[in-house]
């Protein structure tokens, strides 16, 4: 593998330039994750209509893998149901374990599929899908 | 067993050569975290597990005799390496367990409510946790001594923190994040003054400073053995005359005992009395071998050797745009540490581009969480040397650093 392959360019895009950055005026749920191994943190909001995601922003600091996927993630899931959003978190989860994926729906965030050649590194690029899947959590009806 | 270090030093490192799949030399910079190991200790562990294998101080058979004679061996060697008697050290799995060995069976007797227990912000976790928690148990201040930025600390407002209510002082005489070496024997003589004792975490200074405890003076110190070319799982602590016998076994178990009663135990006299269970035997006579080597070397020549290093990093990397370098600038004070920032980029990026190049370094808090938010940082990426390195990796992790800085540029 590549220098350029695991720092694709999208991922490089994305961590100079990283989507729905910041915070919501008015938001349902808001978590605090951490990677314990290295002092990551992303704090993660969301604002829902009815079922569905509507808005969605998150800060904090990371390196350049846990904050592009961060950014991915927060253009992937927005705009769709909790379930899709859940069902697409746990694909991703599994594409980064395994190093594959057929799963078309996960758009760009395929580009993380390398990532699995670093375990140590797995979890910046899951970091800001658990914080996702915790927000559903606490907002499950 | 010829443990002669070869004119070419990093011929007796087996990994040294290693070469990965994508043609990539190994470039090892994280020496702070772990030393690799030179033969001879390598052979020495096949030897013990080969011919010499046994419980110790158990059986009356040949090989229990062998093993235990060889583990007391060890025992004097390495107290002899740091300036000690054989009786004043326990064998411990390390620096972390040395030091939880100290608040467990020194701490738990002798700290009571309102002592102050005093540490400094730049500790590493293994010397910060325990006394925190100890201090919450006993109702103790728990102290958190300011240093300066460049990680250095000033005597003047350290004799201010140390008061007649100051029970212990737990201070690293080498911190672990940036490699500033503390006046570690005026530190101990001010905390005497006042009646304190003194814990020195030696898991940074024991493999790079040559280390006496008795001109120290400290009561306690602790240290690694895989950090100074021995085994993982092995290290020791230091114990003087007058602590030891303030302290309580805190393991309890086979090999500690003089009698056991029904209702009562008489316990072994020191050191035994805290080495409960079957101990590390392979693990310290292994860190011996490894003792062995580094006089051979030369503790001074090893100290100097990475001062040449940092300096020539320094020579090569100060003054580049962007990239922020850690601890003071006085390189007599530091040993072969090099933490540094580039602007922009997450050291754990750092760490994994320059691994492209095959240099291995350390990223992240270095666990040293509480030095890291007084400094506004939340991580750095470090470097460390040790005798092994030359200016051909010191090369290969500039080039590297500078690959890093035009890609995310």
């Amino acid at each position: 593998m590549e220098i350029s392959e695991l720092y694709a360019d999208i991922i490089m895009d994305h961590q100079r330039n990283p989507r729905n950055y910041g915070t919501l005026e008015e938001k349902d749920v808001e978590v605090h994750t951490t990677n314990s191994s290295c002092g990551d943190e992303i704090f993660l909001e969301i604002k829902f209509d009815g079922d569905k995601i509507s808005q969605i922003a998150f800060h904090g600091h990371g390196c350049a893998i846990s904050k592009s996927s961060a950014s991915i993630m927060t253009e992937l899931v927005k705009g769709i149901s909790k379930q899709k959003a859940l069902e697409l978190s746990k694909k991703f989860v599994e594409m980064v374990k395994i190093g594959k994926t057929q799963e078309r729906e996960l758009k760009d965030a395929v580009v993380f599929q390398g990532v699995s050649q670093y375990p140590l590194r797995t979890k910046c690029a899951t970091l800001s899908w658990h914080a996702l899947e915790e927000a559903l959590k606490r907002t499950a009806v | 067993m010829n443990c002669l270090p070869k004119s070419d030093i990093r011929e007796s490192f087996p990994i040294l050569s290693t070469v990965f799949d994508d043609g990539k030399k190994l470039i090892y910079l994280d020496n702070a975290a772990s030393t690799q190991k030179p033969r001879c200790v390598i052979e020495r562990l096949k030897r013990f597990y080969e011919s010499e294998n046994a419980n110790v101080s158990r059986g009356a058979h040949r090989l229990g005799n062998i093993a235990t004679s060889e583990y007391e061996t060890a025992r004097d060697q390495i107290a002899n390496f740091i300036g000690a008697n054989p009786e004043e050290m326990i064998f411990t799995s390390g620096t972390t367990e040395s030091i939880n060995a100290i608040v467990y069976g020194w701490g738990e007797e002798n700290v009571k409510k309102n002592d102050e227990i005093v540490v400094l912000v730049s500790e590493h976790h293994s010397n910060f946790i325990p006394w925190q928690q100890l201090a919450k148990r006993k109702e103790a201040f728990f102290k958190v001594v300011s240093v300066r930025r460049d990680g250095t600390l000033d005597l003047n407002e350290f004799k201010k923190a140390i008061t007649n209510r100051t029970k212990v002082v737990a201070i690293a005489q080498v911190t672990n994040t940036f490699g500033v070496i503390h006046p570690i024997d005026e530190i101990v003589e001010i905390a005497h003054s006042k009646g304190a004792i003194t814990v020195v975490d030696g898991a940074q200074s024991v493999p790079h400073i040559l280390t006496n405890v008795k001109e120290m003076n400290a009561d306690f110190l602790a240290f690694s053995g895989h950090k100074m070319l021995g085994p993982m799982g092995i290290g020791g602590l230091y114990i003087s005359k007058k602590r030891i016998g303030e302290m309580r076994p805190f393991f309890f178990g086979g090999g500690m005992i003089d009698r056991v009663y029904n209702d009562r135990t008489k316990f072994a006299n020191p050191p035994q009395k805290y080495e409960a269970g079957t101990p590390n035997v392979a693990g310290a006579i292994g860190l011996a071998e490894a003792v062995k080597f580094l006089k051979k070397v030369g503790m001074a020549e090893i100290l100097d050797h990475e001062r040449q290093l940092l300096e020539y990093s320094y020579h090569k990397l100060d003054g580049i745009n962007g990239l922020a370098l850690y601890g003071t600038r006085d390189l007599e004070k530091r040993v072969g540490v090099l933490s540094f920032n580039i602007e922009g980029v997450h050291p754990h990026d750092v760490a994994t581009i320059l691994d492209f190049q095959g240099v291995a370094i350390r990223s992240g808090h270095h666990c040293a969480q509480p030095f890291m938010r007084y400094l506004g940082i939340h991580y750095t990426a470090r470097a460390s040397f040790y005798f092994y390195n030359s200016v051909e990796d010191v090369d290969a992790l500039t080039d590297a650093i500078k690959d890093v800085k035009e890609r995310f540029s």
